[in-house]
């Protein structure tokens, strides 16, 4: 800054940006060089005569494949209800004592490795069981549930608490008046996690089990691609049904014939359970070695430098492109997506198309989305890009959507591309921030996993040590996941807060 | 009783009452009357944190958990009475033998058809008709109330006051309605500009000697 006698009469008429603009600038030229290390190739041969099979495909489902639909939504749900509501009974508990740091920790560890981790962790350890699958579902869930049911409970603003008489027990006080206050947001929020929950039950399906995603990538892998998208709308129409199946009073019927609805599968064996845990996991140099003994250690160093060497220093480094590419992407879909279902800008019918395409967008998984794109055009990031940032797009868009249809404009308000730069995008640029860089840890789980179908992110050096079975390396690189995405977390946590973006969106 | 010496009460941001001395013998009715923001809720607070867990509350914004239902609220004036176990069945699947006590004190203010709505669908007046039962169900030698009957109307509002009187041995509201703290109370102590400006026998009082706190002072 000049003195004051210098600056008279010489105005300063440069215009200052804003730190919310400075920051979206920045994340966006990070994702430009990104972009140009990143591998965004089509590598198949004729991917247009490939769309078309596909798109074909789509337009002329065929349902009478009724035995692999049937099957392949009754156990999505199946999974679905049993591992949410186990983990948010756990999630519930435990949010009891979140005020512990040890809790606390445990529980942004366990939901920052994505569900289909855990499935393949399990896998080696309980074998192609329902019980894999359900735990899958039910350890992440149980963290996140805990951590928004905490906080949940923690803002609760209760003023009968005082009429309380004295001497009342603390678990009466806590179901009598605590609990009450919070209870339709636990449960909207419980059931948006069962919405989530299908959505994982039926990705577990990749990797063996008998949910959706196992019929999905056998119609794909036969081209039939009429029971592929069969297939694909009949499951959309199960989630936009939700709430006109899922009767509160129904829960407690479905969760005692879910188990049986399971299907079997091999055996477990404690004695795979216990090699395992106390075998396979453990780093080879270590293994059944004596651990006094300081050469044992060296080597364990050993392996531990060439194991982030040659695989979790690429590994993160191809995560950490595609995941900014892809926050991106992201971005400016959702700026695209929101006028679809906006009332300042379309009329009713374009709104219900805008519903029907968002939904559909939505309730895809992104790793499906990822598979079928994978499937048009070659393994590259490219399918990666657009399956998280078409996924994340349409759920941010969908959320800005409703935003924007709360504020009040005044009768003389500009329109159309003006209306949108100056009246609507300004007003819920701190909203969309604040959506964005909730979703910005998600967006990096989800790109982690997606090296499941061959990207080079850090799930792909994962599933090859699993195919190797080289346990110990692979858990070691789910910790560095996991490691990786708690970074992530914090980073945002304090992007979010230097921009003071709103709290009250963090749930979604 | 009770007993209040040259006590300063007020807020963190300030002092509302100034050198307070008061004392509450045990079968007293006491009204609270003066202007809003004279200091009654004030003075209020502070007997109930003399009083501690001899008083049931009647708050001014009626403190009811809004999901619940008028039994339910009104059966957590005795959540210390009960065991654990039986107040967790209670909430679930409310017993006969506690909805044979609540019904005779829904019945007596006009709340029986409302007994199982939650309270969150209630008028202001019936929210806080089931405040006034949550205190005559939970019982005990005081009541200490913040206005109970501002929204209920006049009729209830006696029967109100009857009840309360009928329960508690004593009872210390703040009352905006001085001809009703007249005739149920025996004793009215009256707030102006901080101070205690009032504090006789009821039935020594007639409305014109009342109606000084209610003047613009300066």
């Amino acid at each position: 800054m000049s003195t004051p006698a210098a600056s008279v009469g010489e105005v300063n008429v440069r215009p200052k940006y804003s730190a919310m603009a400075q920051t979206s600038v920045t994340f966006v030229g990070i994702a430009v060089i990104a972009l140009y290390f990143a591998d965004v190739s089509i590598t198949t041969h004729d991917p247009w005569a490939e769309i078309n099979r596909m798109l074909r495909g789509a337009v002329t489902p065929d349902f009478f494949a009724v035995e692999a639909i049937g099957s392949a939504l009754v156990k999505t749900v199946a999974f679905a209800l049993i591992g949410v509501a186990l983990g948010a009974a756990a999630g519930f508990v435990l949010a009891q004592i979140f005020h512990l740091a040890i809790v606390r920790v445990i529980c942004s560890f366990v939901r920052a490795i994505h569900e289909l981790f855990w499935a393949l962790i399990f896998l080696q350890m309980l074998g192609l069981t329902p019980l894999t699958g359900i735990l899958a579902i039910a350890i992440p869930y149980a963290g996140i549930c805990a951590k928004v049911y905490a906080e949940t409970l923690e803002e609760a603003h209760v003023p009968a608490l005082q009429a309380v008489p004295s001497g009342s027990s603390v678990v009466s006080t806590f179901f009598y008046v605590r609990l009450p206050d919070v209870w339709t947001h636990i449960v909207s929020y419980t059931s948006y996690r069962f919405e989530c929950g299908l959505r994982s039950s039926a990705v577990l399906g990749f990797v063996g089990l008998p949910t959706l995603g196992f019929y999905l990538e056998t119609a794909f892998s036969e081209g039939n691609y009429s029971e592929a998208s069969a297939l694909l709308i009949t499951f959309y129409v199960l989630i936009a049904s939700i709430r006109y199946w899922l009767r509160p009073r129904l829960i407690g019927v479905y969760l005692l014939i879910a188990p049986f609805l399971l299907g079997g599968g091999m055996d477990i064996k404690l004695s795979n359970v216990m090699r395992f845990l106390t075998v396979d996991i453990v780093p080879v140099p270590l293994r059944g070695s004596n651990l006094l003994e300081p050469s044992n250690w060296h080597e364990f160093a050993n392996w531990v430098t060439h194991l982030l060497a040659d695989q979790a220093l690429p590994g993160i480094v191809a995560t950490l492109l595609l995941t900014q590419i892809a926050l991106v992407g992201t971005a400016f879909l959702s700026l695209a997506f929101f006028p679809l279902i906006s009332a300042k800008f379309l009329g009713k019918k374009g709104r219900l198309v805008g519903h029907l395409f968002l939904v559909v967008v939505r309730s895809t998984p992104e790793f499906i989305l990822a598979y079928i794109f994978l499937q048009l055009w070659g393994p590259s990031m490219l399918p990666a890009i657009i399956a998280l940032s078409l996924h994340n797009g349409a759920i941010i868009g969908h959320l800005m959507g409703r935003f924007s249809n709360e504020i009040i404009l005044r009768p003389d308000h500009a329109k159309g591309i003006n209306l949108y730069g100056y009246e609507i995008v300004p007003r819920i640029y701190g909203q969309f921030l604040a959506f964005l860089f909730y979703r910005w840890e998600v967006i990096m789980r989800e790109t982690a996993i997606l090296g499941i179908l061959g990207i080079a992110t850090l799930g792909f050096y994962v599933d090859s040590a699993l195919a190797d079975i080289r346990l110990d390396r692979a858990l070691f690189l789910i910790l560095i996941t996991a490691l990786l995405n708690v970074c992530i977390d914090s980073v945002s946590r304090a992007i979010r807060k230097r921009l003071r973006l709103n709290r009250a969106v963090q749930n979604y | 009783m009770l007993q209040l010496t040259n006590e300063n009460l007020g807020y963190k941001q300030g002092l509302v009452l100034r050198n307070i001395s008061l004392s509450i013998a045990e079968g007293e009715r006491v009204a609270l009357v003066g202007e809003s923001g004279a200091g009654k809720s004030t003075l209020l607070t502070a007997l109930q944190n003399r009083f501690h867990a001899k008083a049931a509350l009647i708050p001014q914004d009626v403190g009811l958990v809004r999901n619940l239902s008028v039994f339910h609220n009104i059966y957590m004036g005795r959540l210390n009475a009960n065991s654990t176990s039986r107040n967790l069945l209670n909430l679930v699947w409310p017993q006969k033998r506690e909805v044979d006590q609540i019904k005779p004190l829904v019945g007596r203010l006009g709340l029986a058809d409302e007994l199982f709505k939650t309270t969150g669908e209630l008028s202001g007046g019936q929210q806080q008709r089931t405040a006034v039962c949550r205190a005559l169900y939970q019982g005990g030698p005081v009541v200490i109330g913040d206005e109970p009957v501002s929204a209920v109307d006049s009729n209830m509002a006696g029967q109100v006051m009857q009840s309360l009187g009928e329960t508690f041995a004593t009872v210390v509201l703040a009352m905006h309605d001085v001809e009703l703290a007249l005739k149920y109370s025996s004793r009215i102590i009256g707030l102006k500009d901080g101070e205690i400006a009032l504090d006789q026998a009821a039935n020594s009082l007639s409305r014109k000697d009342i109606d000084f706190l209610y003047a613009s002072s300066g």
